[in-house]
């Protein structure tokens, strides 16, 4: 993937957050996080990429 | 629980009869071998069990008649396996409402449909519906007509003490009270268990937040018997509803309170009668409906850490309490009566050394834990702990809506029998094997002529031979009951077996595999044989 288009995902979350509102958010990144995974095929990698993103949230 | 004005036994459906405390006295104290405590549906198959095998009992029940409610439903396809062992199962058949769909919704909308494992090779369907009451008279008739079981209603058990190779049990009925000595007892008396408590032993495990009503109410109601679930469904915002139909126009309403809601106030009748009418506008039910009983309950996972004290085993809910989205409450409590059943009428009957006897805990405690692991998965679906648990649930299921793949979370994982891979009495496969069940699985049914391998499979120890088997006559000098059943090395079952000429499977009188060879001789099958009986385990 091209920088360009990766942070066309970057911006269309962005927006997708604000326009959900901060009480559906996490369902709304929930979602995702399953639809990416279930694309993905690769329960593993997946695992791993929670892993990576629980870092450093402070 | 009933409406106002009527008893505890005023049912819609059914008749309760009384039956009362033994008259003659002069026998009660003699010693029998095995005392059964409690006469619901666990310690009615234990005694059957045992009566099958020659064995007789004393059975003793603190009420004066059946359960009274619907309680247990879902009768999985290997209990009915198990009441066909026992003679029993033609009045299921003609009763129980068998299925094999169940359907999730979310928000009132479909996501899932899923088909229980079922085809023409197995003889009972995976599930059947029928109420605890029908359930325990069907048992009760057969153990009242059966010479070997001494059925004792309205009789308490007060104490219990271990003396030289036995027990005595202090027995008071309505006509007074007595000492009873037994070499074994069996304590099939449920969740409140008095034996557990006088024993002093106490369950470990979890109790979950989750608290659910089950309320049955009589209508004509046009649905197929497929379970329903709801999820956050409009009557009940974020709470989920289960909805079974069960014989004669009864159907069972499950659904979880709320946080903070008292069960208290919950099972007040106006309460209840509320919910139900709620959960029944959602369905699009419109006509009349009778509210017929209630009770509620909580999705707990506990066990005792062993199931035996010295001369005592405890069997069905006395030893474990599950939730019910498995179904195994019922299920699993049979299947103890079944497994403590065979093992200990052959130690009765001396044609197995004590030691069987060790194999019991492991085997069906291995059965619990398996049921918590799965049920916890459920019940976390079901009534999400935390939020973490919570924001998943509700996303899998928002998905599921357009997504199918995240019906799938939603799947009830509905119990297969418990695999006794570890047990002592099991032997692991030396053989490759590239299907059929594996040693500690139940059988595989398959169709047989003009009916099913189960039909072939005899009372006790069953060798099933594909092909002629070289020393056949060594397997009688073990064990004089043992059947051999003959099958085709080429046909059908051969293939779901992945057998060949002299291929074997050792099945134990539970219909579990206890051991299997791709070749072997009648030597091979009477060496394990003896193992397993003379308590040395299979592997020895």
């Amino acid at each position: 993937m091209s920088a360009t288009t990766l942070e066309t995902v970057y911006e269309r979350l962005a927006e997708a957050i604000d326009a959900t509102g901060s009480e559906k958010e996490t369902l709304l990144l929930a979602k995702l996080a399953l639809l990416l995974a279930e694309a993905l095929g690769d329960p593993d990698r997946v695992v791993g990429l929670i892993e990576d993103a629980a870092r450093d949230l402070d | 629980m009933r409406p106002e004005g009527r008893g505890e036994l005023d049912s819609l459906y059914f008749t309760y009869p009384t039956f009362d405390a033994p008259e003659r006295r002069d026998h009660l104290t003699d010693r029998a071998a095995v005392v059964i405590v409690g006469g619901g549906p666990v310690g009615l198959t234990a005694a059957l069990t045992l009566a099958r095998c020659g064995v007789p009992s004393v059975l003793l029940e603190a009420k004066s008649t059946y359960n009274d409610g619907s309680r247990a439903i879902c009768i999985a396809r290997q209990s009915y396996h198990i009441f066909e062992t026992l003679g029993v199962v033609a009045p299921f058949v003609d009763k129980a409402l068998g299925w094999t769909t169940g359907r999730t919704f979310y928000r009132g909308r479909q996501i899932l449909e899923f088909e229980m494992p079922d085809g023409p090779h197995e003889k009972y369907r995976p599930m059947y519906n029928l109420e605890q009451q029908y359930i325990e008279q069907f048992l009760h008739e057969a153990v009242r007509a059966n010479p070997l079981i001494d059925m004792r209603w309205q009789s308490e058990v007060t104490g219990i003490g271990d003396e030289d190779g036995g027990v005595t049990l202090q027995v008071r009925d309505a006509n007074g009270t007595y000492a009873l000595p037994a070499d074994w007892v069996l304590a099939a008396d449920g969740a409140r268990s008095a034996i557990r408590g006088m024993r002093g032993l106490r369950f470990s495990g979890q109790n979950y937040e989750g608290r659910y009503v089950i309320a049955d109410v009589r209508m004509h109601h046009d649905y197929p018997t497929i379970r329903r679930a709801l999820f956050d469904p409009a009557c009940r915002p974020g709470g989920t509803v289960l909805i079974h139909r069960q014989p004669d126009d009864i159907w069972r309403i499950d659904y979880q309170l709320r946080d903070g809601e008292s069960a208290e106030a919950a099972t007040r009748e106006d309460a209840v009668r509320a919910s139900v009418a709620g959960v029944l506008s959602e369905i699009g039910h419109e006509g009349q409906w009778e509210l017929e009983w209630w009770s509620v309950y909580s999705a707990n996972t506990l066990a005792l850490d062993d199931y035996r004290d010295g001369r005592i085993f405890f069997i069905g809910d006395s030893a474990h309490i599950v939730p019910i989205f498995g179904v195994r409450g019922l299920n699993n409590g049979l299947a103890d009566a079944q497994n403590i059943g065979w093992k200990l009428a052959r130690v009765i009957k001396r044609t197995a050394a004590e030691t069987l006897l060790d194999s019991y805990s492991p085997e069906r405690r291995g059965a619990t834990l398996d049921v918590f692991a799965n049920a916890s998965k459920s019940t976390r679906f079901m009534t999400p702990p935390t939020r973490g648990w919570q924001v998943m649930r509700d996303a899998a299921l928002s998905l599921a809506l357009n997504h199918p793949f995240a019906g799938a979370f939603a799947n009830p994982r509905q119990m297969t029998p418990y695999t006794y891979a570890d047990s002592p009495i099991t032997l692991a496969d030396r053989d490759g094997f590239a299907c059929g069940p594996t040693p500690g699985a139940v059988i595989t049914n398959a169709r047989l002529d003009d009916g099913f391998l189960s039909d072939r499979l005899g009372p006790g120890f069953t060798v099933l031979a594909f092909g002629a088997l070289d020393e056949e006559e060594r397997i009688a000098t073990v064990d004089p009951d043992a059947t051999i059943v003959t099958l085709d090395p080429q046909g059908e079952t051969a293939r779901a077996y992945d057998a060949e000429a002299g291929t074997v499977y050792l099945v134990r009188p539970d219909e579990h595999v206890a051991a299997r060879w791709k070749r072997a001789t009648g030597g091979d099958v009477a060496a394990v044989l003896a193992a397993i009986l003379s308590g040395q385990g299979a592997g020895q």
